[in-house]
């Protein structure tokens, strides 16, 4: 059956519309004027604002820290865990993988909630280690049950045509076991590491005075005033995320024979 | 075949991390908000249903009231937007439906906030909006867009609309197109085929799309924030402003506990009505 | 006798409470090719799972060479196989999965690379080296799959329906080229299948499973002409079977004459005449209401439907097999489907008897 023309022209029009703001900010992180309203011509003054910004800089590298502390436990745990719960059933298993998803199920504020109290009530003091465990707890799920996935979907004889060809158990996980699951736990690490990357409303419970996130700091400065170096770092962090995802694109497409 | 000891080695870190930091801190939040907060700081370990009563004082009850109308009304809209989008994207061919993904990733993907910023520079006094409009003659003076109630709403949808495309897609592209084919071989209108054949099957994905926009919609207090100023209080806010400002920590859990409690509801109310125990177009 | 490389015990093995083997013995000489015949669910994938040691037997045992290897991990037995769906790791291409048994054992790379070519030549996929799984087409993937299970030269290969995915063409051909490859490698093949055609044209023995049992263990010509259970004569073959005298018997039904050929002769109805496969087939109904099937190659019958004549056999061709209770046989298939008394006598009174 082929398509009429109008589907096109409408998901042409509203992904249009997705992109206005996205580009409304590029386009302002160009302007000279400080109100960003009126266009004054063409200044890269507020990208040399923002490299001088040592707050900013101090909260992209606390961002960063955090998403790949938090991804890499995350790896951890979710990856054992799926791991163990393919190899024997038990009852328990499903609780702990319902209970798991949890935190990427019920609205982020709650989350925000439980663990400020919780971490209060621990006497933890608040900062990296707090801002990591509860990052942690919603970087596993996406980890957790991409793994998960592909290992229910994947092959079991593939396992036993190893083993079968005289490798150890150990082997097997070596040559086949992680190959098959590795593009499940990068796009789970993808993922996780956008959403970490990304939080500000669980941050701002867990962080402690002295420690900012990248998103907490921006929320601070949309909330207290505008700043056209908001625009320069938008932009900034827009270029990163459109060159990963087109380059995971494009070496998805190569990889695909057809 | 293998023995048990390696197994529960790979499943201890799950097991522990989960129960003591998921687990455990739910029960403690639902344990709070049956105690009271303390004189000066913290929380004083009487029972009591406080909490409770207070959240059905008229003051309250009427955030939950404005935090569900707006959800509703955001779902709406999203439903409207995004039903048709995820359907028209599935039937796309192989090389555009990578594309198109690709081109909803990208805003997906890119900070919330950052895009909420956008909308700033649209509504705010004076901006772009106003230009545009005053420019055509449509209105000739500022409409003050920005800190209003249709400011928010766009917020929700701009930020949510991709979770409905994608579980609609989800579902969308698992129909075989060839069940609408045989429907209008046997004599059905486009529409009445879509209506009988395309709309059922799809709609695990836009109910799954409904719950994925309408949970997070009560909670994400920062979008009435930016765009709303503080005209407009949420659920997400009044417990934000209890944790900081009040320091009422019990209140702000019986708060959460109850937002909780319908949280679970639409997800069981969904499973039930689909009968599958995933939301379409997600891993949960 | 000849020199036994595998011998089965009494292998006993149950999946949730339900008995898949009931005792299982079975002796393999060595260089043999024997099939493992049977409907899916019989226990056949269960028996050759246990033999490559990826099951472990509730009871039993298995001897490799004279070894009890039934503890052995898979790992560490000399018996490799070839899986139904060809398990091809796919993030390897063809010369890493052909070498993969190499490598575990640590081969010099030398070595390596030259048996690897030799093992491409012996499936004739020598050039293929380079290309990954998925881009083979099914009949490549399950050379490269037998390569790979026989470079490290297995005392055993195991076959789990390997021809199983391919369409009938195909098969033909790889039934030819797997015998080709088992008399030239030497290596004993145990094979499964549930085609009694591709059992008979390849095997050196069959051995007919049903229900977790073993029903006969024989050569090709012993099952088909002389199967000692009415299972095996309805399953290879659909053989007629039909009881007299307190005893079952079974004939093929290119062995039953009629008019004068026979010896053994019968009073008989023709109910059904009609072509399959190239062959006439003609459904009698004998004096006592049980059925029996003849079939010939080219000729027509004459003879009308509903017409009578007589039937029969050489006696030699008619074989008694034991009755297993209740078991449902081909003739008892066919009794269902008989036409109504009435409408057999209106049609045979108005003479309307064509084809």
């Amino acid at each position: 059956m082929k398509m009429k023309k109008w589907p096109f022209v409408y998901v042409g029009i509203i992904t249009a519309f997705t992109y206005v703001p996205i580009l409304l900010t590029v386009v302002y992180s160009f302007n000279a004027s400080k109100l960003s309203s009126i266009w004054e011509g063409f200044s890269l003054k507020w990208y040399v604002e923002l490299f001088q910004d040592r707050d900013i800089k101090e909260a992209l590298v606390n961002s960063l820290l955090l998403a790949v502390l938090s991804c890499l436990l995350a790896v951890f745990i979710g990856t054992a865990g799926a791991l163990g719960m393919h190899k024997h059933k038990r009852k328990a298993n499903d609780v702990i993988s319902y209970l798991s998803m949890l935190p990427i199920m019920i609205p982020e504020i709650i989350l925000g909630m439980v663990f400020l109290s919780v971490f209060s009530l621990m006497g933890l003091p608040f900062g990296m280690v707090t801002l990591v465990i509860a990052h942690t707890t919603f970087c596993v799920p996406y980890i957790f049950s991409m793994v998960r996935a592909r290992l229910v979907g994947m092959d079991k004889s593939l396992e036993e045509a190893a083993l079968d060809l005289g490798a150890s158990p150990a082997r097997v996980f070596r040559d086949v076991t992680l190959p098959q699951i590795m593009p499940a736990i990068l796009s789970g690490v993808m993922l996780a590491f956008a959403m970490s990357f990304d939080d500000v409303v669980i941050s701002i419970f867990v962080t402690g005075p002295t420690v900012n996130t990248l998103p907490v700091k921006i929320y601070t400065k949309i909330k207290t005033g505008v700043t056209p170096e908001i625009n320069a770092l938008a932009t900034m962090m827009l270029l990163v995320t459109v060159l990963l995802l087109v380059g995971a694109y494009v070496v998805g497409r190569k990889k695909s024979p057809k | 075949m293998r023995k048990g000891k390696s197994n529960w080695l790979l499943l201890l870190p799950m097991y522990l991390f989960t129960i003591l930091f998921v687990a455990l801190p739910i029960v403690y939040m639902f344990l709070l908000s049956f105690l009271s907060r303390a004189e000066v700081w913290g929380v004083d370990f009487t029972f009591t249903l406080d909490n409770y009563k207070k959240i059905l004082e008229p003051l309250y009850l009427n955030t939950f009231a404005e935090s569900i109308k707006l959800a509703l009304i955001s779902t709406g809209l999203i439903v409207l937007i995004g039903y048709p989008y995820g359907y028209i994207m599935a039937r796309m061919s192989a090389v555009w439906k990578k594309r198109m993904l690709l081109l909803i990733m990208i805003p997906f993907l890119t900070s919330a906030l950052i895009r909420l910023y956008g909308w700033i520079i649209v509504f705010r006094s004076n901006g772009v909006l106003d230009k545009i409009l005053m420019g055509l003659h449509i209105t000739d003076a500022p409409l003050k867009l920005l800190y209003s109630y249709p400011a928010v709403v766009v917020g929700m949808v701009y930020s949510l609309l991709p979770f409905m495309i994608l579980a609609v897609y989800s579902s969308a592209e698992k129909l075989d197109f060839t069940l609408v084919e045989a429907s209008r071989d046997l004599g059905a209108s486009s529409f009445k085929a879509f209506w009988t054949v395309s709309f059922p099957l799809t709609l695990p994905g836009l109910l799954s799309g409904v719950v994925l926009s309408f949970i997070p919609s009560m909670g994400l207090f920062f979008i009435a924030d930016i765009l709303g100023g503080n005209k407009i209080v949420l659920v997400g806010s009044v417990i934000q402003e209890q944790l900081t400002k009040g320091r009422n920590q019990p209140f702000a859990a019986a708060l959460s506990a109850v937002l909780m409690i319908l949280t679970s509801l639409m997800i069981s109310l969904y499973k039930k009505l689909t009968g599958s125990s995933q939301l379409e177009g997600t891993m949960l | 006798m000849k020199d036994i490389i595998l011998q089965l015990n009494g292998i006993k093995k149950s999946f949730g409470g339900t008995e898949v083997l009931k005792e299982i013995s079975l002796e393999v000489s060595r260089g043999e090719f024997i099939t493992l015949l049977g409907a899916s669910g019989c226990g056949k994938t269960t028996t050759l799972r246990i033999i490559a040691g990826l099951e472990t037997p509730d009871g039993g045992s298995v001897l490799l060479d004279g070894e009890d290897i039934t503890d052995l991990a898979p790992n560490k037995r000399n018996v490799n196989t070839v899986f139904q769906n060809y398990a091809l790791f796919p993030h390897m291409n063809v010369e890493d999965n052909v070498a993969y048994a190499l490598k575990i054992r640590k081969v010099p790379r030398q070595e390596i690379a030259e048996r690897v070519a030799e093992a491409l030549k012996l499936v004739q996929l020598e050039d293929y080296g380079k290309r990954m799984p998925d881009q083979l087409s099914g009949g490549q993937r399950q050379r490269i799959a037998i390569a790979r299970a026989v470079i490290n030269r297995p005392k055993v290969l195991l076959l789990d329906e390997p021809l199983g995915a391919l369409d009938l063409k195909l098969r033909r051909q790889m039934q030819l080229e797997l015998k080709r490859l088992q008399k030239q490698l030497g290596i004993t093949f145990i094979y499964i299948t549930h085609d009694q055609e591709e059992a008979i044209n390849m095997s050196d023995r069959i051995a007919v499973m049903h229900e977790g049992v073993l029903e006969q263990v024989g050569t090709p010509n012993e099952i088909y002409y002389r199967p000692r259970t009415g299972y095996v004569a309805d399953f290879v073959g659909n053989a007629n079977i039909w009881h007299e005298a307190g005893a079952t018997f079974a004939i093929r039904s290119e062995n039953v004459l009629m008019d004068g050929e026979a010896v053994c002769t019968r009073e008989a109805q023709i109910v059904e005449k009609r072509f399959a496969g190239g062959q006439l087939r003609i459904v009698f109904r004998m004096e006592d209401g049980q059925m029996i099937t003849a079939s010939r190659y080219g000729i027509d019958s004459d003879l009308p439907i509903y017409s009578k004549v007589k039937i029969g056999w050489l006696p030699e061709h008619a074989v008694q097999v034991e009755t297993d209770g209740g078991e449902k046989t081909n003739g008892a298939n066919i009794t269902e489907r008989i036409p109504a008394e009435a409408e057999l006598s209106a049609a045979a009174a108005t003479g309307n008897g064509g084809t």
